[in-house]
């Protein structure tokens, strides 16, 4: 399955952690479109109102650190946003991403020359992001292939349950 | 090729001779930990994935700490869904209000948590139980989910950064100041993706609290897990605690290290982390006037007996400055019950101080201590970025329990080494 996604970027810092992505006075909310409604509020109160489905969000170092909060990823995905976009990743925040479903891709050169708003396009095969705005591409790592399959799968839970079919049949 | 401690562990789990940086691995698990806030995430997946069957009723850990005591309906609801989760699926270690403690307080005093063994839980700070020589990890919900399924998780084989401790903490300087001071080095990135590995004469020298605290920050620098060799103090700490048996790993003498820091734990001063992140620090000579409105003691940061010990030590005979609220959090019952048996309760309340049964509450701005716009805090908690500990306009500063109590006394923060 050949996996591609576009969309205008919401463009963010160094360090947004998961405090700032939901926070923590929401985490007695289960409902995914009601807390969703609260992502990045304590550092962008226009995202909510501005992102569209297939948006892209674009970070720089260390996106996602702190709280191991599945919440966050979860909420940037219930928004629309459709792949998150930094020079690097907390690890909890990466593996949580990868779990749900969430595409996400380290390039540096990327989070340096996109700006908010830039249309873009990435081709998750290749790891090539295309700005279509500014007629320039960045390559990034693309996924292992462990890591493609829980993707493609929707999620690890998927995954598992699709491992544990093949077992058994 | 050589291992670092982690990798023989996580080898050793994987049931692989040996792995190297960077490989994707499957590895059995000892323990899956979740909490009232991550849990319920978590069994909602379960459920919803349309599983029914835990891997081993006595490998999964489910501590009702964060918004507990519940703080409002939707935080009760979260804790009927794990208390009924425990229920069905029979856990041993469930831990409800009255027996709850700070999670990863808890853990290694339970005896739950043990050298050599592999651990996830849906909490970053799941890193703390490394102080013991274990693999141990933050992870998120899903990863709980697939744990409490099939007992296993998936990881990338992390490379690591040797911590070399040398020399011995002069007083009033705790196991606080030197993960501060390390994430004031490297960075809230300086570990990403790596294991800490503190290793060095001096780790003879901190006690199992330092260690547990050091081991906690370690996320604090993006470390995938911080972790110290067993010797004699953590063989003495786990007797009597573990009751069974546990394997002891060692970083192999040639193992690569990306990088070594050395640190000279003599040369340590107490040292604060200003707002918005942990690696703004400053030592306390250099932190100049910072009135304070509010003074958290406590958290799985710096919970333990040895803490309580300090700020009463400190606050013996003293008051709670007037314009100050101080709360101090033991992290687990048998600390609370050593403070009431030791004196220490008598002590925090004739200074003034509230002391609360244990919760995470505060140091994640949930309940009992949220901050108004405006306000600042002096906590021995491990975070303090925007709107942590409430508004997104008020402060915290973090610091050890030895300058959280002297700034509660004198109302800004302050040198715990300097009388009157």
């Amino acid at each position: 399955m050949h996996m591609e996604v576009k969309g205008s970027v919401h463009k963010y810092g160094n360090n947004v952690d998961t405090d700032v992505i939901i926070p923590a006075r929401y985490l007695n909310i289960a409902d995914k479109k009601e807390l969703a409604a609260h992502c990045m509020e304590d550092i962008d109160p226009t995202f909510v109102k501005t992102v569209k489905p297939g948006d892209i969000m674009v970070g720089g170092q260390n996106f996602g650190c702190g709280s191991s909060r599945e919440h966050a990823p979860m909420v940037i995905l219930e928004s629309g946003i459709s792949c998150v976009i930094a020079g690097s990743f907390a690890h909890i925040f990466y593996r949580n991403s990868i779990n749900i479903g969430l595409p996400i891709l380290e390039c540096q050169e990327a989070c340096e020359k996109i700006d908010a708003g830039d249309n873009v396009k990435i081709d998750f095969d290749t790891g090539i992001i295309t700005n279509l705005t500014k007629g320039e591409s960045y390559t990034a790592e693309p996924f292992p292939e462990f890591i493609k399959e829980i993707i493609q799968a929707g999620g690890l839970l998927a995954s598992i349950k699709l491992r544990q079919g093949r077992d058994s049949a | 090729m050589p291992m670092t401690m982690t990798q023989k562990i996580l080898a050793a789990h994987a049931g692989l001779p040996e792995i190297h940086p960077g490989q994707l691995i499957s590895t059995k698990l000892d323990l899956v930990l979740g909490n009232d806030i991550t849990g319920p995430v978590a069994i909602r997946e379960f459920y919803g994935a349309g599983f029914d069957k835990v891997f081993d009723p006595d490998k999964i850990a489910l501590v009702m700490d964060h918004f507990a005591p519940n703080k409002d309906i939707k935080a009760a609801e979260q804790c009927v869904t794990c208390r009924e989760f425990a229920k069905k699926h029979n856990l041993t270690h469930f831990y409800d209000v009255g027996v709850m403690g700070i999670e990863h307080a808890l853990l290694p005093e339970q005896g739950i948590v043990a050298a050599g063994e592999c651990i996830i839980g849906a909490d970053s700070h799941t890193c703390t139980y490394g102080a013991l020589g274990a693999f141990s990890t933050g992870v998120g919900s899903t990863d709980m989910a697939a744990g409490m399924v099939t007992g296993e998780a998936w990881f990338r084989v992390p490379d690591a950064i040797q911590v070399k401790l040398t020399g011995s903490l002069q007083p009033m300087v705790s196991g606080k100041d030197v993960i501060i001071h390390l994430i004031g080095m490297i960075g809230v990135d300086g570990a990403l993706y790596q294991s800490l590995e503190y290793t060095g004469d001096g780790v003879a020298n901190l006690t199992m609290d330092d260690r547990l605290c050091i081991a906690n920050m370690s996320i604090e620098c993006g470390a995938k897990n911080g972790i110290f060799p067993v010797d004699a103090v953590t063989e003495s700490y786990m007797q009597g605690r573990v009751n069974r048996p546990y394997t002891i790993y060692e970083a192999d003498a040639d193992a690569h290290y990306s990088r070594t820091i050395e640190i000279d734990l003599s040369a340590l001063k107490p040292t604060v982390s200003f707002p918005h992140l942990p690696e703004n620090t400053k030592t306390i000579d250099e932190v100049g006037e910072i009135p304070i409105n509010q003074v958290i003691i406590g958290s799985c940061t710096n919970g333990w007996l040895s803490d309580m010990k300090a700020a009463a030590e400190i606050f013996a005979g003293q008051k709670v400055h007037p314009d100050v609220r101080c709360i101090i959090f033991p992290g687990t019952q048998q600390i609370y019950l050593d403070c009431i048996e030791l004196g220490y309760m008598k002590t925090f309340i004739q200074a003034g101080c509230a002391v609360s049964t244990p919760t995470c509450g505060p140091c994640l701005g949930g309940h009992m201590g949220v901050l108004a716009a405006g306000e600042r805090c002096v906590a021995t908690t491990n975070r303090n970025f925007v709107g942590r500990m409430g508004h997104v306009d008020s402060e915290v500063y973090l610091a050890s329990a030895q300058v959280a109590a002297a700034s509660a006394i004198k109302g800004k923060i302050s040198d715990p080494r300097k009388k009157g």
